[in-house]
């Protein structure tokens, strides 16, 4: 399977099955629409036919041979060899844990998932005595993982930050002892950021995610205390000086874009403006019954704002300056292996929610699901058999997925949207796909523009038939 | 990266190597959602 597409002047060829990315002429471009995996050496009768108005015999044959050579050394229509793969990876041992540490929220964000965040259970911190329970949980039921992720969410964290530093410090006293590392993350709104916060996250926290949805108008119209008063001011020098002192250590300021603000680049720029230069907005998910949600008819616009930031963000590479764009993140050579690609989240099977009553679920997204509830801190229940269900909740368990181009980089997608919107675990919710794949396309062309840079900073080569491999 | 008459490949394409030798889990959980940064698939490292 291949998927080839045009986009900012780039001709651009993925094969999906190995992961070649190729830039093609017009030429090399065009004659793909007459290829499959049926390719043989000679150029079909009908390409040469068709496309002979177009371009001179000759350099149709050539065209053809090279491509054909790629479908020789197996990077076009290469064969799905995968699906034997997908059984192989249901019985996961649980390495990352969601930690609701707070049931309650000092802003009440319009288009929050979590019920404005009490998660429609009623405001409530969890317990030192919970969160040490998640812990043990998480070690006990880990196998031999040693590096095991916990994540502080909510709500807000920072409204139970005591609890957030006895259960870091809790977890650090016995770590060595079962060879596990853990790795912290912190999601907050920033409204209750100090110095003393900031310099016990920027020690002890692998990644901070800190919210904001860009300009001042935008962050302020959704992003509200309880008295309808924007944030933007009190959380903005609070965000600077967290990440000046941060080191080289992770960060993300991380917003969303509604159907209000779909002009969003503004937003990312305004961002880098602010001096932050790890930087991620992402599409509201929520009921397309809301005013601000993001509908298929909002998709065009949206993805022609997707183009215009990555042709920013290319611009902004050129000048020498630097910003990166999460969801343009994408490692064509050394990314994850096909394996984990193909398995998705791993909610429910290597990934946990707790909640502050010591609930398990499969995640931060099911929470408040009571079918959904896989057991119990304090009782020690668990659904061993909810585990195996999400576990083959894979690429090749899918029926749309299966077949999709963009499965190796988009894993499937989230099992709670196609619970919540589509009715299933397993089927995909159509409007983050079709978000999913122009932001694959986006990401793809900006390697495409990178390497043209490389190349031309490389321009004292001055071969003229170069076979050369350069990087 | 190789480059042709009419053709530049940006990678080395490397996916089915990586399912035979893949498979270790010690990489990160990856969130797909749009509420969480964490990490979405595409942009993981191996841990390898
Ligand atoms: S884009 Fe949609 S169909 Fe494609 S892999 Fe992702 S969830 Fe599945
Ligand atoms: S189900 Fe969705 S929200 Fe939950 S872990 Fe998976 S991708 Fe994230």
């Amino acid at each position: 399977m291949i998927h080839k597409y045009k986009l900012n002047g780039y001709n651009i060829c993925l094969d999906v099955h190995s992961g070649a990315v190729h830039v093609l002429d017009d030429i090399a471009y065009d004659i793909l629409d007459f290829c499959d995996e049926n390719m043989t050496e000679q150029p079909p009768e009908k390409m040469m036919v068709c496309l002979s108005d177009k371009y001179p015999k000759e350099e149709l044959e050539e065209t053809y041979a090279a491509l054909y050579e790629l479908f020789t050394e197996g990077q076009l229509f290469s064969a799905d060899d995968y699906e034997q793969f997908s059984d192989l990876m249901t019985k996961a041992p649980i390495k990352s844990m969601c930690i609701n540490i707070s049931h309650d929220c000092n802003l009440r964000c319009e288009y929050c998932f979590a019920a404005k965040g009490d998660f429609g259970q009623g405001r409530c911190l969890m317990p030192l005595e919970t969160a040490k329970k998640a812990i043990d949980f998480i070690i006990a039921n880990s196998g031999t993982r040693h590096n095991l992720e916990v994540d502080f969410f909510g709500g807000e964290p920072l409204m139970n930050f005591d609890v957030v530093k006895q259960t870091v410090e809790y977890a650090r006293s016995i770590e060595k002892k079962y060879n596990k590392n853990f790795r912290f993350t912190i999601t907050t709104n920033g409204l209750l950021l100090d110095d003393e916060k900031i310099e016990y996250i920027n020690r002890e926290m692998h990644n901070v995610v800190l919210s904001l949805d860009g300009r001042k108008e935008v962050n302020d119209k959704l992003r509200v205390t309880p008295n309808g008063k924007g944030c933007y001011d009190i959380i903005v020098p609070k965000y600077q000086k967290l990440v000046a002192s941060r080191g080289d250590k992770d960060y993300y300021i991380r917003g969303t874009f509604t159907t209000f603000s779909k002009d969003f680049t503004a937003d990312v720029m305004h961002m880098k403006e602010l001096g932050f230069e790890q930087l991620s907005i992402e599409p509201v998910v929520s009921d397309p019954k809301l005013d601000y949600s993001i509908k298929y008819d909002d998709l065009p616009a949206v993805f022609k704002e997707y183009e215009r930031l990555a042709k920013t963000l290319i611009e902004t590479r050129r000048k020498g300056e630097f910003f990166n764009f999460f969801h343009f993140m994408i490692d064509l050579d050394q990314g994850p292996c096909a394996i984990k690609r193909l398995r998705g989240c791993g909610c429910g099977n290597e990934y946990v929610a707790v909640t502050p009553q010591g609930d398990i679920y499969p995640c931060h997204q099911f929470v408040g699901e009571e079918a959904y509830k896989m057991g119990n801190l304090n009782d020690g229940t668990f659904d061993t058999d909810m585990k195996l269900r999400f576990a083959r909740a894979n690429v090749y368990s899918k029926e749309n997925c299966k077949d999709c181009w963009a499965k190796f980089y988009c894993s499937g997608g989230c099992n709670a949207n196609n619970y919540q919107y589509e009715g299933d675990i397993l089927k995909s919710h159509k409007v983050s796909c079709e978000l999913e794949k122009k932001r694959l396309e986006c990401a793809i062309m900006i390697k495409a523009a990178l390497a043209d840079m490389d190349t031309d900073s490389k321009s004292d080569c001055d071969s003229d038939d170069c076979f050369a491999e350069c990087r | 990266m190789k480059t042709t008459k009419h053709i530049k490949t940006l990678n080395n394409a490397n996916l089915k190597e990586s399912a035979v030798k893949g498979g270790c889990g010690e990489c990160q959980a990856s969130c797909q959602s749009a509420c969480k940064t964490s990490c979405t698939v595409a942009n993981q490292k191996c841990e390898k």
